[in-house]
């Protein structure tokens, strides 16, 4: 073989690998994939059939120590014997309309999607309407009047401390600016493009005087607080938290209660507390992809997830499940593990998808000022 | 001489060189054209493809139509402080890393012990290509607010106020730490090519040490020198784990915001924009790159 076969023979190669990475898989099932209930399919029954027929279900971006859905997707593998597959476990909501909208017609592409409010009616036409057997307890304001996308769980901001090194435990935003904090308190991210970094300036600017409408005031509290030296921009992860870096951080109450576990048996004792000042709370959405490769698995993961079963295990998790209130009135919630939720005094009011979008624009244009 | 610095000249191609390769004669050019394929073929997928893409996204709206929304965008915050901070940061690191890393491979050329140089290169390939967010940490651990370093500084009554890690001082050090081991990397070997005998010979003909790096030592090592200070700068523009697990967004690096635009928790994704931020870094490197040849020429025309 001379060279110059070598160097043909290569880029034949380097083409058919390009051209492997496409392969594509047309295996649908047109009943279920336009099945708006079980009903429609004739029943629950009937679903699970089609759906352990399917045997596999590709969920994505779902980390396993976040909202309980480790457990969650093991209850659910063990209960119907079907696989799932998790993508990119650690990717945003971007990626994940991302990955419906590339890896259309693929048998890796997403079934069902969980995405932050931002992503929900602007990507409307990417989902498949379809309505669970609880539906009705879901509130008429968290769930798409037509089906296409439903709120699953949610949660609080929350602030979290290493009280074996805060000898003054915060419980407002008013209280960080107590020079105590000075170099401890981080965010998970940078809040224009992480969820719960982006919760928090919103919190923040609730308890000084913003509202839904208004972010500006949490932009200038963090940016006071950096100037102060009270905020450092480094990521609150748990190498972070666990070296000591940063002692207080404030994100979503149910990542905080995952991280009191994952710390136990360090010399990191967190604790958490939902502060009194900025009440915020967020939920995400379910969504059924409109061109998921396994649409009766899609459907029954969803039937699962809205059952007393899976929201129970969410609660476990201390992420609030959205039919919570349905489950105490019919007494079917896990008394236990709601009770072991941090306390909240007063409620929330969620905000909507144009007040998002207005605040991510104002936040964008000045976070960066302000935190400098 | 001019085979010499053929020789020595890695990092870049000598310009003066190139038209002098390609042959006459019909046969051996359409065989030479054959061979060229596969590397026109990669070259085609993975750099002109993408190149395609991203210039006609920069130049669309979300709905599919032309238009030029997205790269005026760039002009206002925090995009253009993106593009001053990106182009500083860039620049103080590969000048800074390229000064310090030529010096360090200098001493270690000059040094006569095989183990100094093999500890050396062998530290610099493995450092060169330490990265991403285990780098943002170990600084954090050593130099944080509540690193180790500052610690025990504090300890002995120094107090370092006005550095901070996660502000622009703090990753300009931060990026030296890979830039430095990058250039020991690429220059060594420019420098292991230039002979001591040109040196003697020099000195033997009454050059003086300052008129042999005038005439002989400078005019060689000016291309490798040029052609590894501006890999230095397209690496460091590439650069993004690190710094965004240390500035959360306080430094509104380019390579940072286009993360954002693709792939946030916050807000719908705006693909065109991030195109428009990557067309402005191809064009920031092509600038770079024309300047580059401008300045080799010169060299070349220097070397004689």
């Amino acid at each position: 073989m001379n060279r110059r076969t070598v160097g043909l023979l290569a880029g034949v190669l380097a083409l058919g690998l390009a051209v492997a990475g496409c392969s594509s898989s047309s295996s649908k099932n047109s009943k279920a994939a336009s099945a708006k209930s079980a009903a429609d399919l004739g029943g629950m029954d009937q679903l699970a059939a089609a759906a352990k027929k399917e045997g596999t279900l590709n969920v994505i971006t779902l980390p396993r120590t976040w909202a309980n859905y480790g457990a969650i997707m093991d209850d659910f593998t063990a209960k119907y014997g079907i696989k799932i597959t998790d993508a990119n476990p650690d990717g945003t909501s971007a990626d994940e309309i991302t990955a419906i909208k590339s890896l259309k017609g693929q048998s890796r592409a997403p079934d069902v999607v969980d995405i932050g409010p931002a992503f929900t009616t602007v990507n409307k036409n990417l989902f498949a309407p379809y309505k669970v057997a609880t539906w009705n307890d879901i509130p008429d304001s968290q769930k798409d009047a037509d089906g296409a996308f439903y709120q699953d769980y949610g949660g609080y901001v929350s602030i979290g401390y290493d009280a074996n090194r805060i000898k003054t435990p915060p419980t407002s935003f008013a209280d960080l600016k107590n020079p105590e904090y000075k170099g401890l308190i981080g965010l998970q991210g940078d809040p224009t493009q992480a969820g719960a970094g982006f919760a928090a300036v919103y919190a923040a600017s609730l308890a000084n005087g913003g509202s839904l409408d208004d972010i500006k005031p949490g932009i200038d509290y963090f940016g006071a607080l950096k100037q102060s030296g009270n905020y450092i921009t480094v990521a609150a992860t748990k190498a972070s938290v666990e070296s000591g870096q940063v002692g207080v951080t404030i994100d979503w109450d149910y990542n905080q209660v995952a991280f009191v576990s994952a710390l136990k048996g360090s010399k990191v004792d967190w604790k958490v507390v939902v502060p009194k000042d900025g009440l915020y709370a967020s939920y995400y959405n379910q969504a059924i992809s409109a061109t998921a490769p396994h649409p009766a698995a899609a459907r029954l993961w969803e039937e699962y997830l809205y059952s007393a079963e899976g929201q129970n295990l969410y609660l476990k998790g201390a992420a609030r499940p959205v039919t919570l209130k349905a489950m105490q009135t019919g007494g079917t919630v896990d008394q236990a593990a709601l009770s072991a939720l941090p306390a909240v005094s007063g409620t929330a009011q969620l905000a909507s998808e144009t007040q998002i979008d207005k605040a991510k624009a104002a936040l964008v244009a000045d976070w960066t000022k302000a935190v400098s | 001489m001019t085979v010499a610095v053929q020789n020595v000249d890695t990092p870049g191609v000598n310009p003066a060189a190139a038209p002098r390769a390609v042959s006459s004669g019909g046969r051996r050019r359409g065989a030479g054209l054959i061979g060229l394929a596969p590397f026109a073929v990669f070259v085609g997928f993975f750099l002109g493809l993408p190149t395609y893409k991203i210039v006609v996204g920069a130049l669309h709206g979300p709905d599919g139509s032309w238009t030029l929304a997205s790269v005026r965008q760039l002009a206002h915050d925090p995009y253009k402080d993106a593009l001053v901070q990106t182009v500083k940061l860039s620049l103080y690191t590969a000048l800074l890393g390229g000064a310090l890393g030529l010096a360090i491979a200098f001493a270690v050329v000059s040094s006569t012990s095989t183990l100094l140089r093999h500890v050396v290169s062998t530290a610099s390939g493995v450092l060169a290509y330490f990265g991403g967010v285990p780098l943002a940490f170990a600084f954090l651990a050593t130099m944080g607010p509540q690193g180790l370093a500052t610690r025990w500084l504090v300890h002995i009554g120094v107090h370092l106020e006005r550095f901070q890690l996660y502000g622009f001082n703090g990753l300009t050090l931060v990026y030296l730490y890979f830039q430095i081991p990058l250039m020991v990397l690429v220059i060594y070997p420019a420098l292991e090519g230039l002979r001591p005998q040109w040196f003697e010979a020099a000195r033997n003909l009454g050059a003086s040490r300052a008129q042999y790096w005038r005439f002989v030592g400078g005019p060689v090592l000016l291309p490798p020198v040029l052609g590894a200070v501006m890999l230095l700068f397209a690496n460091s523009l590439a650069a993004y784990a690190t710094a965004r697990a240390l500035t959360s967004g306080s430094i509104p690096l380019l390579s940072v915001q286009i993360a954002n635009t693709l792939s946030s928790n916050v807000g719908p994704s705006q693909e065109n924009l991030g195109y428009a931020m990557g067309l402005e870094l191809i064009v920031i490197v092509a600038l770079a790159m024309v300047g580059y040849s401008l300045l080799q020429r010169r060299a070349a025309r220097w070397a004689g």
